[in-house]
């Protein structure tokens, strides 16, 4: 027998997941424009592996399969792996980083809303650690044609180091470490750089920022994550930055560069690996900006955010159990 | 006016429905040709039958006697013959049974002789009495007797009468406002001298503009300090602690009662069955029932309190798709599993279901932890955490995270995007755990009385042996008395001197342990007996526990 409520509110998982898809549509539309249309590719290639990936450990599980395909959720895991991923990869890093996404962190551990970790970050560590020097291969916005991206992608010959460059985040850190420049200098003698962050990704950030807003208004994410993130980062790099403002960026070129738009609004804020109180979600965000920015400046990787969220992952049950909201009437005393 | 109206948090908008109904005035619902009053007008007591069959009452005729302090008494609401007492289904979520009076009507509805009660000329617990003599219990929803809630007539500084209706569909106390708003207010200033407050306030949802109206024209008419207040349109602003919440700021945590913050509350069907009670010598008889949903003719009906619903629908004429029937609101009612069980003092609303109009909620997926329940809960709960632990049987850590301060009202399963039926895993959490806690207090009473049964045992085998040891010491004390004479030496020899001793001791002690055995025959075991007595007396704590 069916109990009360018996009305509901019209949601779902799949309008979640489609609106999640919605907000990354400006994203993309500036990464092909500014940067890569063979990201379109990526985008549809790794979309074909989650479905069937998902497909298929669903029915070795013995799970009924459409109601979970039609979810969307394999869907938008695919699209984040592709676009925390380099656009000239060749297609098989692609669907191996979308399998342990799927396979390995999605569905090893329980499926939908059971996986303690972001599937789109572990791929993206594991395979920056399995393949360091093709996770590094970004290339220079808008000067490869999509004839050759397209090649690199199926397996062309890679003759990579006339046509990649450095990103942003990459040039800073390089110039500023092993050639002793000041920040200003590094920004005026590359060609990487544009108005705020890297030339032409930093399109990619406002089209981030504006899916992120539309989340915002639709109600799928709450302000608490994408404020801390922001605030957080652009704080601590403040704090450097008026420091030593020759030896560390300025703190809207750490927000534009990297993943930090995309992160903000769409990796920090996916709510089943990420902490879920109001408070939580405030220290979880502030966490992940903290350690990436950290990562970022003295670590050995080039863009921290990855591993900066799986380390929160970590946290989050304890940081859940220490803020859980006081319940109604248990506040101690009238007002 | 007041100031400033306060916020809960969460809180859902759902498509309120009140349009198909709230238009129609109140009619008065024709006689039927049965009517099966319960004598349990509420969970917490059931009132003792005073008719037997064959008997002729009247409308108003007094068919039960409340018991205990939470009784109130029962009444024939109209006149006719008694046919039978016999159980009969109760509109309760268990569906469990209750003793009814059936009434057969004789279509005359002639009313006992009706008084006026002067409440200001008698005690105030004369007035109270009377009011649990009128049958006057809570009609928005629990039921719980009002003689009770107006408390010992000091500290309760604001009385809140409640004209919220927040479940969708419903639309008997708008009605009941419009229509005889001067009968509320009078009402409501009744319970405002009784409880001794020093404010009344009204809270109405403001998506009911003529009964703001209605009921702000008939409070400025009447001579009493009642404030009738706007609040915003949102579901569960009508639940008790909500409304409190809303008007005063004042938060009442589960198990508290508002007394203990200075704040009561009452139905404005409540504030009406008093002023009828008190003006017109009426007691609570029937009610405004709203008939809506999936029917041709929706209305809003005064309803004779044991009228079955099923006579009741007729008057809809629900549609032929109809598939069942709810009693309450769509958010919190009920599903009548039998369509024969009686219109109760607390029955609002029948609502006709259907596929369309209400369908069958998609399949359950899994929690996406997406927080939209935490968002959306009165309670400041987090349910999906509540969730996770009712679904591994965690019900500790449920209760730990206030599983109990949830009221079920719904909100999160409302907006819940993977269709989790949350407050079904609420309510099998609480039923563990009540089951969980009737199993620990049973096995305390059996090892309590084990160790009783082992502690008298024990008693009886040393008084036994005291009694053994002193008989043969009398008769030993007879023989070496006897002998003395021949053992000339005894006193000399100190052991026998001490063996002497020792035997006037026990001798001693022989007298005393009868008088001790006497009166732990009579005081049972040192504390013990009296102990499991108490227990065995007091209350099921979680009968009352549950709300009707």
């Amino acid at each position: 027998m069916i109990h009360s409520p018996y009305i509901r509110k019209p949601a779902s998982v799949q309008s979640v997941m489609l609106a999640v898809l919605l907000a990354l549509l400006p994203g993309v539309t500036a990464y092909v424009v500014q940067v890569a249309s063979v990201v379109v590719v990526n985008l549809l290639i790794a979309t074909v592996t989650a479905l069937a990936a998902e497909a298929l450990i669903l029915m070795l599980r013995k799970r009924p399969v459409a109601p979970a395909l039609s979810d969307l959720s394999a869907v938008v895991t695919a699209w984040l792996v592709v676009l925390c991923f380099p656009p000239i990869l060749p297609w098989w890093v692609t669907v191996l980083g979308v399998l342990i996404a799927i396979v390995a962190v999605k569905h090893l551990y329980g499926g939908l809303g059971q996986n303690p970790f972001n599937p789109a970050m572990v791929a993206y560590c594991a395979m920056i650690v399995a393949f360091p020097s093709l996770m590094s291969q970004w290339p220079p916005a808008g000067q490869i044609d999509f004839q050759t991206q397209l090649d690199l992608v199926l397996g062309g010959a890679r003759q990579l180091d006339a046509i990649t460059g450095a990103t942003a985040l990459d040039a800073m850190r390089t110039g500023l470490r092993t050639s002793g420049a000041s920040v200003e200098s590094v920004l005026q003698q590359s060609g990487t750089f544009g108005a705020v962050g890297g030339r032409g990704w930093e399109w990619l950030a406002l089209g981030y920022f504006a899916g992120g807003l539309f989340l915002l208004a639709r109600r799928i994410i709450t302000w608490h994550m994408p404020v801390a993130f922001i605030a957080t980062l652009a704080v601590v790099s403040g704090i450097f930055w008026l420091a030593e403002p020759a030896r560390f960026a300025p703190p809207l070129f750490h927000l534009a560069s990297g993943g930090a738009m995309l992160a903000a609004f769409f990796i920090v804020t996916d709510p089943v690996s990420g902490a879920t109180t109001p408070r939580g979600k405030l220290i979880f965000a502030a966490g992940i900006a903290v350690i990436a920015y950290l990562i970022r400046v003295f670590g050995a990787f080039p863009e921290g955010i990855a591993f900066a969220v799986l380390l929160m992952n970590l946290c989050v049950p304890l940081i859940d159990m220490k803020t859980q909201p006081v319940v109604f009437g248990h506040r101690g005393s009238r007002p | 006016m007041i100031a400033r109206l306060f916020n809960f948090h969460g809180g859902v908008k759902p498509d309120s429905h009140k349009n198909e109904s709230s238009s129609l005035p109140i009619a008065a619902a024709p006689l039927p040709p049965r009517l099966t009053i319960p004598l349990r007008q509420s969970v917490r007591s059931a009132a003792r039958c005073l008719v037997a069959p064959g008997q002729r009452v009247r409308k108003g005729e007094r068919i039960g006697a409340g018991e205990g302090p939470l009784g109130t008494d029962v009444h024939a609401s109209t006149s006719g013959t008694v046919v039978g007492i016999a159980p009969c289904a109760m509109a309760h979520a268990s569906g469990l049974d209750t003793l009814a009076v059936v009434i057969e009507p004789d279509g005359k509805d002639e009313w006992i002789e009706r008084r006026a009660f002067d409440h200001r000329a008698v005690s105030r617990e004369a007035a109270l009495r009377y009011l649990s003599t009128c049958g006057i219990v809570g009609m928005g929803g629990a039921g719980f007797p009002t003689h009770i809630k107006l408390g010992n007539g000091h500290g309760i500084e604001t009385l809140i009468i409640n004209g919220a209706e927040c479940e969708p569909w419903i639309t008997c106390d708008d009605r009941l406002m419009r229509e005889r708003a001067a009968e509320i207010v009078s009402g409501a200033a009744i319970l405002h001298e009784l409880i001794g407050a020093r404010r009344t306030l009204v809270g109405i949802e403001d998506n009911k503009p003529e009964a703001i109206r209605a009921m702000r024209e008939a409070a400025a008419d009447f001579p009493a300090p009642v404030e009738i207040i706007a609040i915003p349109t949102r579901y569960p602003a009508g639940g008790e602690k909500q409304l409190i919440r809303v008007l005063t700021g004042i938060e009442i945590a589960h198990g508290k009662l508002g007394t203990e913050f200075g704040v009561q509350c009452f139905n404005v069907g409540t504030a009406h069955a008093v002023h009828r009670a008190i003006h017109h010598g009426e007691p609570l008889v029937s009610r405004v029932v709203t008939l809506t949903g999936n029917v041709s003719h929706p209305g809003n009906y005064e309803v004779l309190v044991g009228t079955p619903v099923e006579t009741l629908l007729a008057l809809a004429t629900p549609k032929p798709d109809t598939d069942r029937y709810l009693m309450g609101g769509p958010m919190m009612g009920i599903t009548i599993a039998d369509l024969s069980v009686p219109i109760g003092k607390t029955s609002n609303c029948i609502i006709a279901a259907s596929p369309a109009l209400f369908p069958p909620p998609p399949p359950e997926l899994p929690c996406i932890r997406c927080g939209a329940c935490a968002r959306a809960c009165p309670a400041d709960l987090q349910p999906f955490e509540l969730y996770w632990f009712s679904r591994a049987k965690n019900v500790g850590k449920a209760q730990e995270y206030h599983l109990f301060d949830c009221i079920e009202c719904g909100s999160c399963a409302f907006v819940c995007p993977s269709h989790i039926p949350l407050v079904d895993y609420f309510r099998f959490s609480k039923s563990e755990i009540w089951a969980r806690e009737r199993e620990l207090k049973a096995s305390d009473q059996a090892r309590e009385r084990f160790e009783f049964r082992n502690y008298r045992q024990e008693r009886e085998k040393e008084e036994k042996a005291a009694k053994l040891a002193a008989k043969a010491a009398e008769t030993r004390a007879k023989l070496s008395g006897s002998a003395a004479g021949t053992d000339a030496a005894a006193g000399d020899d100190p052991k026998k001197v001490l063996i002497a001793a020792a035997l006037a001791r026990a001798k001693q002690q022989a007298g005393t342990t009868e008088s001790a055995n006497t009166a732990t025959s009579h005081a049972g075991g040192p504390g013990t007996q009296p102990d499991i007595a108490s227990r065995r007396e007091q209350p099921h704590l979680h009968d009352s526990d549950a709300t009707f």
